[in-house]
């Protein structure tokens, strides 16, 4: 009896402990999780928190909002000081959904070939396609800006586009062909029995399924389009710009002072969208992400 | 998830990188390799095509333009030069630093001019590089290990990574330039009077400041992916037979994690060397910021074919890299590509 009752004190005793410990260590975890939480969101939050405030009040400190306002973003679309972030907006969307679209529709076949097909020379088309996702757009830039010169096309929304393909294609590839290989093949099969042609079991069974995996890489390809900025810093002007030209050569009222304000409620505006569509499909995109070099 | 793992689980066995496991027998296999072949030729086909023209044909030209001279007025020397072929001189010229002189020889580059930062910019990608992925990764790391743990508010830490990754760097480099102004945040956070992109130090710091925020989360992503791999019961078996957390961190999680980030590291390290937004918006190169990238953009206006061969050379210098890390650090990034798919289950 005696020692069953010690047995049980001490084992009552070994529980606290091991309780105390795990308090200790989800203590810590909420720590570290704060400070993660702020480390990734601080400096985000000064950017909606100046585009907020009145200009005047540019280098106000305080941590809240004060002086709030809605100037700025009548600011950012000012054309008068030759800031053109209306168009460039456009241009931006305009060459980030027409970039997206022809790498997806190309892309889409070499994927499924790198997912369901086996061939020889596999390897290597992978791995020419993973190199061509880390080149380096420098060592284009040059020779592109000759041929554009020559052929007249500076400036032209055709030289922002090829470019991008040269990066977005072969992340569209990779991350499409890590989607593909984790779907249920089997149905499939399953209409080929049924009589489909493999063309027509890719078109009317596969294609469906495979529709959330093709959105989330859209979603990507856009956002990489989207954030290019040396190819377009050198191969657009003032009609062509994107955004992201637009918004490192804003230009304020006097050329001596940054206007950091309007800069601010460009880049809220810039970045809200993104944010919210990253948010809302994060596990999808995290998975995309994550999708060509880990799983 | 992950449960049928072998003692290696997130460096599987490519299987011949083909998903035979998927394929149901009987059906499919009257598809030889052969006929397969065939299919994944016209598959293929447009990719290839596309990226032949939007990069090999661009290399190419750039290589050949690297060996021809730049005719025109030389603008370190106001002389004028005449076009032709230039042998490896646009090389040597660079490597050197090494500009045209009245003689027609060539002189040492003044100091200022773009031929005579070729070896400050490499320095300068190299420091960038360098301490940047080293920040990253252990910050990366840190930040998976807690995003790894099962806690109430996760996905709101999960969800709030995203949100640098997502933001342009364009929109990066002014918001730190910004934080970095010096009335700005920055200084009255910490209470400092540092003028950020006025000296060499602050302003190459302020670039890895603003590098490390915007890229510490995808590096995280990938280490996390890496770490939701390795199977619970590898650790409890660790904990029972009495490992302590620093055992398990340093015996199971990193021989474990190591592919997984390796290939992190790789794209990082690839991706570091080509920096151009961030030090051409924010300290617009001054201060000994300017990295190769922006030196070949710089040299464009000057030159295309001596901007050709030094974007031949950052290409070459970045394709070593890559090649060291694969060949000797085993970042095997076709092996971690083609054996994905096969741990989630």
């Amino acid at each position: 009896m005696t020692a069953a009752t010690e047995l049980r004190a001490r084992q009552d005793r070994g529980r606290k402990v091991a309780q105390n410990r795990e308090k200790w260590a989800s203590v810590r975890t909420y720590v570290s999780a704060a400070v993660i939480l702020f480390w990734c969101l601080a400096p985000a939050y000064w950017m909606v928190v100046t585009a907020f405030r009145d200009v005047g009040y540019t280098y106000d400190t305080s941590l809240l909002p004060t002086h709030v306002t809605l100037d700025n973003f009548k600011t950012a679309f000012d054309t008068s000081f030759g800031n053109r972030f209306g168009q460039a907006l456009l241009n931006s969307l305009f060459i980030g959904v027409t970039v997206t679209v022809i790498s997806l529709v190309v892309g889409v076949f070499a994927a499924y070939a790198l997912a369901r097909l086996n061939f020889r020379f596999k390897y290597l088309v992978l791995g020419f396609i993973l190199g061509a996702s880390m080149f380096p757009g420098v060592a284009l830039i040059t020779p592109l800006f000759q041929l554009f010169t020559n052929i007249g096309w500076i400036g032209t929304y055709q030289a922002l586009i090829i470019p991008n393909i040269s990066f977005v294609l072969p992340l569209t590839v990779y991350t499409m062909t890590s989607f593909f290989r984790e779907m249920p093949w089997e149905l499939e099969e399953a209409a080929r029995v049924d009589g489909c042609t493999q063309g027509q079991a890719f078109r009317r069974v596969i294609m469906p399924l495979a529709a959330p995996a093709i959105f989330t890489t859209a979603i990507l390809a856009f956002i990489s389009s989207w954030n290019e900025f040396l190819i377009a810093s050198q191969l657009s002007n003032d009609a062509t710009q994107p955004v992201t030209v637009a918004i490192a050569n804003f230009a304020g009222a006097q050329p001596q002072q940054i206007p950091y304000t309007a800069i601010m409620a460009a880049g809220t505006i810039v970045t809200i969208p993104l944010v919210i569509l990253v948010l809302v499909f994060q596990r999808k995109i995290v998975a995309g992400l994550t999708a060509g070099a880990v799983k | 998830m992950a449960t049928e793992l072998g003692p290696t689980p997130v460096k599987e066995p490519a299987s011949g990188g083909a998903p035979i496991h998927h394929k149901p027998k009987g059906v499919g296999e009257d598809n030889a390799i052969a006929s397969q072949g065939k299919w994944a030729a016209w598959l293929l086909a447009p990719t290839i095509f596309a990226l032949a023209i939007v990069i090999v044909y661009p290399i190419i030209s750039a290589i050949v333009m690297s060996f021809q001279k730049d005719a025109g007025l030389d603008p370190a020397t106001g002389l004028f030069t005449e076009g032709g072929p230039a042998g490896f001189s646009n090389y040597t010229n660079w490597i050197f630093q090494q500009c045209a002189a009245p003689d027609g020889g060539t002189v040492a580059c003044p100091p200022g001019t773009l031929g005579a930062q070729f070896w400050s910019a490499t320095g300068t990608t190299f420091y960038f590089t360098i301490i940047t992925v080293t920040l990253e990764t252990i910050l990366g790391f840190w930040m998976a290990i807690i995003m790894a743990r099962t806690f109430r508010g996760r996905s709101l830490v999960r969800a709030a990574v995203l949100v640098p990754w997502a933001i342009p760097t364009a929109v990066t480099a002014q918001l730190w330039l910004f934080i970095f102004a010096f009335e700005g945040i920055g200084n009255k956070l910490f209470n400092t009077t540092i003028l950020w992109t006025g000296s060499e130090i602050p302003a190459r710091w302020a670039v890895i400041i603003a590098d490390t925020w915007k890229t510490t989360p995808f590096m995280a992503l990938l280490i996390l992916a890496g770490l939701q791999m390795i199977p619970a019961e590898v650790y409890e078996a660790a904990k029972v037979d009495g490992a302590s957390a620093w055992q398990r961190f340093r015996m199971i999680t990193l021989p474990l994690v190591k592919p997984a980030l390796m290939v992190a590291i790789l794209f990082r390290t690839l991706d570091a060397l080509r920096m151009f937004d961030l030090p051409y918006i924010l300290t617009e190169g001054s201060n000994n910021t300017t990295t190769l990238s922006i030196l070949v953009v710089n040299q464009i206006r000057q030159g295309f074919n001596s901007a050709a061969a030094l974007s031949t050379i950052t290409f070459i210098i970045i394709f070593i890299v890559a090649f060291i890390f694969v060949r000797f650090l085993g970042a095997n990034v076709v092996e971690q590509q083609t054996g994905a798919g096969k741990g989630k289950k």
